[in-house]
C-alpha cells in the first residue's frame, strides 16, 4: 500500500487552491433516502457536494445539486475526484467499480453488509488504479469544523490536533464527544469500519498522520475480532511511532465464537480477543482506556510528559 | 454463519471434494434405518457448531446394535459448550496412510485469502508451529502452488493429483459460496491414494446470503434470532439480567464490558443500527421482553439525530401494551432531552445523564430484587 496518500490534499486541498476546503464531492445514490438526507447534513456541515449519481436519473437536480446517470459525467462537469458511496450493499460493487473506472482517487463506502468478496475485489482494484476506499461499513471522515464524507454527526466534533481512528461509528462519536468536552478537538476523524476488510485499515491511517506537525496525538478505537490492533502495536514499535497513542478496546467481556453486532466483531479462540490486543498495546506502550470516559483522562498523562 | 460438519460435507461434495459415507440421523429410527445402508463399525459425530467436539466425548465409535442404542440417545442428549447437536451424523471409517490440515481463511490483516497447511492432522492448528501460510490472489491458485504445497507437506507422489484438484476445488469453493473459512480437519490419504475428507468447518458470509438462496436451508436462528433478525436488529443472548439495548455495534459492546466492571451481567446485547425512533426502541423491548430473566433495561443511545423524546414515547407504549414490566434505565444522548425526562415522569422508566449513572442505577435494582 502507497504511503504517499495525502488524504488532507484530497479532501480540502492546499492553501493556494482556489477550491481549498470546498473540494468537490460526488455522492453516489444521492436520491434514495439515507443518501438524500446525509446529503443535506453535510452540505450544512460545510462539504462541496457537486454532484450526485443515481442511474435513471440523470438531469434532474437534488436541491440544486445536478444528478447524472453515470460517475464519467459526474466527474466531467464536476472534476471531482473523491465520491461518497451510498447505495444499498448488494449495489456496491458495481457503484465503486464504477467510481473507479471513472478515475475517483478517494471512495468513502458507507453501506454496511457488503459481502467480503465484493470489498476484496473493490480493495484490489483500487490498488491498481491507485485510489483509496475508506470501509465499507464506516462512518466516513470528518476533518472538524471544515467538512466532511460520510454520516457522523456534527456536535460531538470540534476542531483540535488529535486524531481519531475507529472501528466503530458510534464509538467514534462517543469518544470525540469526550475528547471534544476535555479540549481535546480533532484534526481528523477517520472510521475504518466494522466489516473484516477495511480499504484503509489502522495501519495505513496511521501512515496518514504520521508526518503532520499539525497532529500531536492518536487516539484508536477498536473492538474484538481480527488482529487490526495486534498489526498495529507492532507497527508502532517496528517504525518508531513517536506521537502518544490512546487506545480504546470494546467488547471486553463478550463471548467468543459470537458475533456482536459487526460482521468483524468475533473473537475465535485466542485471535481477535481483547486479552490478545491489549497484551500487544502494552509491548507498544500504549494505554487502554476502560471506558470512552476515560480517553481523555490517558491522553492529558500523555501529553504532560 | 458456522454450518454444521454435514452440511460442509455436502458442499465439498458439491465441489468434488469427496467425503467418507456418512447419513444423517435425528433420531433412533433414523439411526437405526441408516445401518441397514452403512453397516457396522461407524463414527457417530455431534453435529454442532462448537469446537471441541472430540474432547467432549461427543464423537464415539460404535461396533454394534448394542452400543447404537445406548451411545446414540447420550450423543444427542449431551450438551457441549451449552450446546445441543442438531443430529448426529453417522459416518464410515477408512484406512488412513496420512492425515494432514488443510485450510484456506479470508486473512483480514492482509485483505486476501490465505492457506493454511500442515503435515500434521488433527492437531489444533493455532498451538501448533509446523504449518504453511500461504497468500493468495482472488484470481485463483495455479496448479504449481498446488503441487509445490503437497510436496512441502509430504504428501506420496501418486496423491499429488488429487491434492492439486481437492485444494482447487476448495479455492473454488471459498469463491463460489463466498465462505470466510473452508477447513478440513483432518485431511486423510487412504490406501488408494485418494483424499477423503473427514471433518469439515465451513463458515458462510452472512451478508452473500442474498446471493445464495440455495444455502438458506442451513441457516438456524432460535425464534428469538428470528424476531430480532426481521427487524433488522443485531441480537445475542448472554446469560445476565441486564439487557443492554443501544445504537451500535461498538456503542453495545462497551456499555456491555462497562455493566461487568460494574459487577452487572449482561442477559442481552441488541444493536438496533442507525434508526432510533419509538418504533425502533418498541420493537426492541419486545424482542427482550420475551426473556423471562431480564430484570433490567439498559438503553444507551447515542447520536445527533436521536430524537430522545421518540424514544421515550416508544418506552411509554411499551409500559401501556403490558410488554415491559421491568424497569428502563437510559442514557439519551440527542435532541429534546428536556421533554423526554417530562414524558417519562410517573413511569418505571429513567433517564440519566451519562451511561455510568445509568449503569449503577441498573446494577443496583438488580442487586436489591434478590
Amino acid at each position: 500500500m502507497s504511503t504517499q496518500f495525502d488524504i488532507f490534499k484530497v479532501l480540502i486541498g492546499n492553501g493556494t487552491d482556489a477550491d481549498y476546503e470546498k473540494k468537490p464531492v460526488i455522492i453516489q445514490g444521492i436520491t434514495g433516502s439515507f443518501g438524500s438526507t446525509h446529503t443535506r447534513l453535510m452540505r450544512s456541515y460545510g462539504t462541496n457536494v457537486a454532484a450526485g449519481v443515481t442511474p435513471g436519473k440523470g438531469g434532474s437536480h437534488f436541491e440544486s445539486i445536478p444528478v447524472f446517470d453515470s460517475m464519467n459525467e459526474a466527474i466531467e462537469s464536476t472534476g471531482s475526484n473523491i465520491s461518497g458511496i451510498f447505495v444499498p450493499a448488494p449495489f456496491f460493487y458495481n457503484a465503486a467499480k464504477e467510481a473507479l473506472d471513472s478515475g475517483i482517487k478517494l471512495l468513502v463506502a458507507i453501506p454496511e453488509h457488503v459481502p467480503i468478496i465484493d470489498s476484496i475485489k473493490i480493495f484490489e482494484y483500487a490498488e491498481k488504479k491507485g485510489a483509496r476506499m475508506i470501509g465499507p461499513n464506516t462512518p466516513g471522515v470528518i476533518i472538524p469544523d471544515t467538512m466532511k464524507v460520510g454520516i457522523m454527526p456534527a456536535q460531538p466534533f470540534k476542531k483540535g490536533n488529535t486524531v481519531v481512528f475507529s472501528r466503530s461509528g458510534t464509538l467514534m462519536y462517543e469518544v470525540s464527544f469526550h475528547l471534544s468536552n476535555s479540549g481535546y478537538g480533532q484534526r481528523l476523524g477517520l472510521g475504518i469500519g466494522g466489516d473484516p476488510i477495511n480499504g484503509t485499515n489502522l495501519i495505513d491511517s496511521f501512515d496518514l498522520i504520521r508526518e503532520r506537525d499539525d497532529v500531536d496525538s492518536v487516539v484508536v478505537v477498536g473492538e474484538i475480532g481480527g488482529d487490526a490492533e495486534e498489526m498495529l502495536a507492532d507497527y508502532l514499535i517496528r517504525t518508531n511511532f513517536s506521537k502518544p497513542v490512546v487506545a480504546y478496546i470494546a467488547g471486553r467481556s463478550a463471548p467468543k465464537e459470537k458475533r456482536m453486532g459487526h460482521a468483524g466483531a468475533i473473537v475465535y479462540g485466542n485471535y481477535g480477543s481483547a486479552d490478545s490486543k491489549i497484551n500487544n498495546y502494552s509491548k507498544a506502550n500504549v494505554p487502554v482506556a476502560k471506558s470512552p470516559r476515560e480517553v481523555p483522562l490517558l491522553l492529558r498523562t500523555l501529553l504532560r510528559k | 454463519m458456522r454450518l454444521l460438519e454435514y452440511q460442509g460435507k455436502e458442499l465439498f461434495n458439491q465441489f468434488g471434494i469427496k467425503t467418507p459415507k456418512s447419513m444423517l440421523a435425528q433420531n433412533i429410527e433414523d439411526a437405526r434405518a441408516a445401518v441397514q445402508n452403512l453397516g457396522y463399525p461407524f463414527v457417530l459425530k455431534s453435529q454442532l457448531t462448537v469446537g471441541g467436539r472430540g474432547k467432549a466425548g461427543a464423537i464415539q465409535k460404535c461396533k454394534d446394535s448394542d452400543e447404537l442404542e445406548t451411545k446414540f440417545a447420550e450423543l444427542l442428549n449431551k450438551e457441549v459448550k451449552g450446546e445441543l447437536p442438531r443430529g448426529i451424523l453417522l459416518e464410515k471409517m477408512v484406512e488412513i496412510v496420512k492425515e494432514i490440515y488443510l485450510s484456506i481463511f479470508l486473512n483480514r490483516s492482509k485483505r486476501c485469502f490465505s492457506i493454511i497447511a500442515s503435515s500434521e492432522g488433527g492437531v489444533d492448528i493455532e498451538q501448533t508451529d509446523n504449518k504453511l501460510i500461504l497468500d493468495i490472489t482472488i484470481d485463483g491458485i495455479s496448479e504449481e502452488l498446488a503441487y509445490e504445497i503437497a510436496t512441502k507437506l509430504g504428501i506420496p507422489k501418486d496423491s499429488h493429483e488429487n491434492f492439486k484438484s481437492l485444494l482447487i476445488n476448495l479455492f473454488r469453493l471459498i469463491v463460489g459460496k463466498e465462505a470466510e473459512l473452508a477447513e478440513i480437519n483432518p485431511l486423510a490419504i487412504i490406501s488408494d491414494g485418494s483424499l477423503l475428507a473427514l471433518d469439515a468447518k465451513v463458515i458462510i458470509d452472512d451478508n452473500a446470503l442474498f446471493r445464495h438462496k440455495d444455502l438458506l436451508k442451513y441457516l438456524y436462528l432460535t425464534d428469538l434470532e428470528k424476531q430480532a433478525s426481521d427487524n433488522g436488529f443485531s441480537f445475542v443472548e448472554l446469560d445476565g439480567n441486564i439487557a443492554i439495548i443501544g445504537n451500535g455495534a461498538g456503542l453495545v459492546m462497551s456499555t456491555l464490558d462497562m455493566v461487568t466492571d460494574a459487577n452487572g451481567t449482561a442477559g442481552s446485547f441488541l444493536d438496533f443500527g442507525g434508526r432510533a425512533t419509538s418504533e425502533t426502541i418498541y420493537e426492541a423491548i419486545k424482542v427482550i421482553s420475551r426473556l423471562p430473566k431480564i430484570q433490567a433495561i439498559l438503553v444507551n443511545l447515542f447520536g445527533g439525530i436521536v430524537r430522545t423524546d421518540l424514544v421515550a414515547l416508544g418506552i411509554l407504549e411499551a409500559y401501556k401494551n403490558n410488554i415491559l414490566r421491568v424497569p428502563v434505565f437510559a442514557r439519551i444522548s440527542g435532541a429534546q432531552s428536556e421533554k423526554a425526562k417530562e414524558l417519562l415522569q410517573g413511569s418505571e422508566a429513567r433517564l440519566f445523564d451519562t451511561v455510568e449513572e445509568a449503569i449503577n442505577a441498573a446494577v443496583l435494582k438488580v442487586k436489591s430484587d434478590r
